[in-house]
């Protein structure tokens, strides 16, 4: 249960990377995650990946923190694989300018090469997104993340609301544990044998005394905000607020580099974002 | 003392828009620097209706009509904002789980100091001076979840303290602590109030529980109007408790059951000022007046529980080798600090979780193979928040989900909804909203939800947690009355007056072990149980004490069963 808990929330190891201030994680994060956006170069993106992987490592990070997000992430991306085929089976071979069949499928589906080329790049440059990610929620500390969100000039309210469902997402999670058990204890079917139609009945069985125990909770803490004088000036200053510090700098240079060292291979030696090695 | 009042009511009135009614009518009250107050009041009495004017939440938060005036430092509330107002008056609220903002116990500290533009590093030193006076300073890196109930609750003080205000208002800082950390929450406010002379206003209704250090006066709240206002000797000797619904400290009741004339002459506010000489007599006769109560439970054992052994992540232990056997129609609670392992056995036995070793057996049955489903039929679980397991708008359709559930014929249904309404007193109700009812009635609802699906044991996690004395007893007297309707009762709870009244058996847990199982009275009179598993002792066995009388213990089971003798009557 208490690992469970912890899933998707920060967990305070020191590492070099938890180290770094919340406002470099932020940059990094925004600088590598451009990068493999903006190339459609499968060895930039699997280097970015290989680098973000090695960072997952230093950051101690244990692939049972993230197993659930990386099988919600992978069905997702096989699902966009699989549509994006058949809606643009040509795709490839519109953007390669060659055509290289493999095999004919059925209809008017052929794979080509250019097309699986062309897929599987696609399938990595999101993919190379999750470490990235993962590194960024796992060691932030949510309310450092809140700061450093308000000093790239985001209102300050906005960034304490994103602290402050982090700071509370686990009492949800236990209010909807003890929930959902009192129901079941009342004979709700949560299991797979029941019906769609029905378990999603049953999740508003959960979710009504979801809701209306948590508008009492956030009754509570909006009052206890306004006692103690939140959103009363126009700035604030922040408890958990650090200092950039030479590995800050470091880290944010490393990041810069390599979004400009991707789009420098896309204008001088792919002259275009995607790479086509079929000419 | 200061002449000039810190806090000014005068004629004050307000209605909230949304009540007909107004909530306070024609306040009078004047508060002097450095006094320590307490209000008491029942629910519905406006006592944190009073407290939110005084914090400015209304009518910041909560829009309505004022009449008459405020004036707080000789400034007219009206003329201030609830920002302004809380560089005066550092309010704590009762839930300090819920108003807990930061992330750690530093960051929650400092809230105020952020608001403020305070920098960085004037902030850090600040945190760490206030967290020192209330002992927090080894922890302010640490989580909410890592902190006891009452290191919390040190925390949100620390929160309002370094804003330096002059007047700290408690609302029912009592609520959600367990005995012996409601004590300590009561010394360290008498203590800091000594430090810094700070006006100090606590509002709850535990009177006994607050009068364990000195009060200068306690103003008494029924109806939206002030029925009272006197020191605690007058107050303790008077009518006023009774008329108002508001439990009378223990000890009192006990002098006035000896016969003793309870006058402010004997000076029975606190159990340290009480005078005995002259009751001491009174108190030994009456003690001895009273017959033994020799009733035993002989009947089979209906719940085992067999070397129960059980650790969520296989490293840290929750409960260890757990032996309970428990009889048919029995009426037990089950105490123990947070933490201690009592909501995970309740677990245990509705099936949430299954136990690492041993056997729990239902009428000589080991229900190891019964699912969740199956065990609700014979074990049912109550929360304590009825919020979260009501899930229909409508009452009947409330109670009638478990049985829908189990695909009963409607008519069947009917019936047995009909009969179980009519058991928990709410017949009258049946085509009503949820919505429209009290909170005391929508734990009946939630009680009723599960007794339809006639389960022989009941288990109730803290029934009665913040409610007043009214709501209390009708909560617990209609639990006796399913009691004596054959369905075994376990109470897992912090209160020592609903362990002493109402269970005659009480299981202790401390540090996943069973530490004690045996009479309440013994439990609320050994040191040893009591200060293991964070319970407070019964201010009946201070009396017996200080009265001289040797079996303290004696003492407070005859306490114990003349009370019961007076209600069997």
């Amino acid at each position: 249960m208490n690992t469970k808990m912890k899933l998707f929330s920060y967990n305070s190891v020191d590492t070099p990377i938890h180290r770094l201030s919340g406002l470099t994680k932020l940059l990094c994060f925004l600088f590598l995650t451009f990068a493999v956006m903006y190339s459609y170069d499968i060895r930039v993106i699997l280097l970015v990946m290989a680098f973000s992987i090695a960072i997952l490592i230093i950051s101690k990070i244990k692939f049972s923190q993230i197993r659930l997000m990386v099988i919600y992430v992978l069905i997702f991306l096989v699902t966009n694989t699989v549509i994006t085929f058949f809606f643009s089976p040509e795709m490839g071979v519109e953007i390669y300018g060659t055509r290289h069949e493999i095999a004919h499928l059925f209809g008017n589906y052929t794979l080509t090469s250019e097309q699986l080329f062309y897929q599987i790049t696609k399938f990595f440059k999101y993919a190379s997104v999750i470490p990235l990610g993962m590194i960024f929620l796992l060691t932030t500390n949510p309310s450092e993340f809140a700061s450093s969100l308000n000093r790239t000039g985001i209102n300050y309210k906005a960034a304490f609301a994103v602290a402050l469902t982090l700071r509370y997402f686990p009492d949800i999670q236990r209010d909807y544990r003890d929930i959902s058990q009192a129901q079941q204890a009342r004979g709700l079917d949560l299991s797979r044998k029941a019906r769609f139609r029905d378990r999603f009945k049953s999740a508003l069985m959960i979710i009504i005394p979801l809701i209306f125990s948590s508008l009492d909770r956030i009754e509570l803490i909006s009052n206890a905000m306004d006692l103690r004088g939140f959103a009363k000036e126009k700035t604030r200053t922040w408890y958990t607020s650090k200092k950039l510090l030479r590995q800050d700098y470091s880290a944010l240079t490393i990041s810069a580099l390599i979004f400009i060292a991707t789009v420098c291979v896309t204008i001088f030696i792919n002259k275009s974002r995607f790479y086509n090695p079929f000419i | 003392m200061d002449k000039q009042p810190i806090i000014d009511f005068q004629h004050f009135s307000f209605k909230y828009f949304c009540q007909a009614e107004p909530t306070l009518h024609d306040i009078n009250l004047k508060i002097y620097p450095g006094e320590k107050i307490l209000i008491v009041g029942p629910s519905g009495s406006g006592k944190s209706t009073l407290g939110y004017c005084v914090n400015g939440l209304i009518p910041f938060s909560y829009a309505g009509d004022i009449k008459g005036t405020l004036t707080i430092n000789g400034v007219d509330t009206r003329q201030q904002n609830i920002f302004e107002l809380s560089k005066t008056v550092g309010t704590v609220l009762q839930d300090s789980d819920g108003q807990f903002v930061g992330l750690t116990a530093g960051e929650d500290i400092a809230f105020a100091l952020e608001n403020d533009n305070v920098p960085h590093t004037v902030m850090h030193e600040r945190v760490k001076k206030v967290a020192k006076m209330v002992d927090m300073q080894n922890l302010l890196a640490s989580s909410p979840f890592e902190l006891s109930g009452g290191q919390k609750q040190r925390t949100s003080l620390a929160g309002v303290m370094i804003d330096d205000v002059d007047i700290l208002l408690f609302d029912e800082p009592l609520a959600n602590l367990d005995p012996a950390t409601g004590k300590t929450a009561i010394e360290i406010i008498d203590d800091i109030r000594k430090i810094s002379k700070k006006t100090v206003i606590i509002i709850e209704h535990r009177l006994e529980d607050v009068l364990h250090r000195d009060i200068n006066r306690v103003i008494v709240l029924n109806d939206g109007r002030i029925i009272a206002d006197m020191d605690a000797h007058e107050l303790v000797s008077s009518h006023v408790l009774k008329e108002c619904g508001i439990r009378e400290p223990l000890y009192v009741t006990a002098l006035k059951y000896a016969g003793v004339k309870v006058t402010s002459d004997i000076c029975p506010g606190y159990i340290t000022t009480l005078k005995t000489e002259l009751s001491r007599d009174a108190l030994i006769a009456w003690h001895r007046s009273i017959p033994a109560d020799n009733r035993h439970n002989r009947k089979p054992s209906i719940l085992k529980i067999e070397d129960v052994s059980f650790s969520y992540d296989g490293i840290r232990t929750v409960l260890e080798d757990i032996n309970i056997d428990i009889r048919e129609g029995e009426m037990v609670s089950l105490v123990g600090k947070n933490g201690a392992g009592k909501s995970t056995l309740s677990k245990l036995l509705s099936g949430f979780e299954k136990e690492d070793r041993g056997r729990i057996f239902y009428k000589g049955k080991d229900i190891k193979d019964k699912t969740i489903k199956e065990r609700a039929e014979i074990i049912g679980a109550v929360l304590q928040n009825p919020n979260q397991m009501i899930s229909k708008p409508m009452i009947y359709d409330e109670v009638a989900l478990g049985l829908r559930f189990r695909n009963i014929p409607e008519d069947q249904i009917e019936v047995r909804v009909e009969k179980v309404l009519k058991v928990c007193g709410l017949a009258p109700f049946t085509d009503w909203p949820i919505s429209a009812l009290s909170y005391g009635q929508k734990k009946r609802v939630t009680i009723a939800s599960i007794l339809v699906l006639n389960p022989n044991i009941l288990v109730l996690d803290e029934p009665t947690a913040g409610q007043d004395f009214r709501h209390y007893t009708e909560i617990m007297e209609f639990l006796v009355e399913i009691n004596k309707m054959g369905v075994t009762i376990i109470l897992i709870t912090h209160d020592m007056h609903l362990m002493l009244e109402y269970t005659p058996r009480a299981i202790v847990l401390a540090g996943g072990r069973i530490i004690a199982d045996t009479a309440a009275s013994v439990v609320l009179t050994d040191a040893r149980i009591i200060k293991q598993a964070n319970l407070k002792e019964t201010s009946l066995y201070n009396l017996a004490q200080i009265a001289g009388i040797p079996d303290g213990t004696h003492f407070v089971q005859g306490f114990i069963d003349y009370e019961r003798n007076l209600k069997n009557r």
